[in-house]
């Protein structure tokens, strides 16, 4: 057997391993309200751990960014379309589960309000303090003609692709995927 | 019992996962290193949770008091 050539290989194989950086990924892809909720939390938690905490929405994550006092303009039928199909901001989520024509969506947010759960809008606040980096997917807002205008006001927000999601991915310590 | 002095309380009373460590953490970076704070929270998960959250920050937990309906953490910041 050749040793450089193992040695070689194995050089390779611990620089393929996910990077050492204390450092969380997460791309957030669902659409639904306790999906949402995880997610934050989980953000926030690893923030407050004292980890780097990079989040990425994509596909119907990311109507979960839009506020609902903005509207975006210049938009064509297709993306007017859209725009009304999607929950216009977190507030209009509906579980993934036990929605029950808005009742059961309606009980969660009751009981969370009676035991204090945080909301996303506290959620946010709490991401933006600690310094949790928001990215959306540029293809995903094109494809549903949403534009960063009608986004919350989120400090740092950026649009940006899958290459940048893979860079933050490969030197973190943890990678998720809601 | 433990030897030291609470600088600060921090009052969580109420606050569901993952609000008391979030803003636990948040407010570490004011005190200066040695200084303890207490928190009071009602949130039994922070009984395990503040552990965690030390031994991943580098922060000790001094004593976690447990009453009837509230718990107190003594957290000292170490660096």
């Amino acid at each position: 057997m050749d040793v450089e050539k193992a040695i070689q290989e194995l050089k390779e194989q611990v620089e393929q391993r996910p990077g050492p950086e204390n450092k969380l990924t997460m791309i957030v892809m669902s659409g639904e309200l306790d999906k949402h909720l995880a997610a934050l939390i989980i953000a926030t938690g690893a923030a407050a751990m004292g980890m780097k905490v990079v989040l990425f929405y994509t596909f119907w994550g990311t109507a979960a960014l839009r506020d609902y006092k903005k509207k975006a303009k210049n938009k064509n039928l297709i993306e007017k379309m859209f725009g009304i199909m999607l929950p216009r901001g977190n507030r209009r989520l509906i579980l993934s589960k036990m929605h029950m024509m808005g009742a059961g969506t309606a009980m969660i947010k009751a009981l969370m309000k009676k035991k204090k759960v945080a909301g996303l809008d506290e959620m946010y606040e709490m991401a933006a303090a600690m310094g949790v980096q928001i990215y959306v997917c540029e293809m995903s807002m094109d494809l549903m003609g949403m534009k960063m205008e009608e986004m919350i006001d989120y400090p740092g927000m950026k649009s940006a692709g899958v290459a940048t999601m893979l860079a933050d991915a490969k030197e973190s310590a943890m990678q998720l995927f809601i | 019992m433990a030897d030291y002095t609470v600088t600060r309380t921090l009052d969580y009373k109420g606050l569901a996962c993952p609000m008391p460590i979030v803003k636990t953490s948040m407010e570490i970076p004011k005190i200066a290193v040695g200084d303890v704070v207490e928190i009071l929270t009602t949130d039994p998960g922070s009984i395990a949770d503040f552990p965690a959250w030390a031994k991943t920050t580098g922060h000790a937990i001094l004593e976690i008091k447990q009453e009837p309906g509230l718990i107190r953490i003594y957290v000292k910041r170490q660096k």
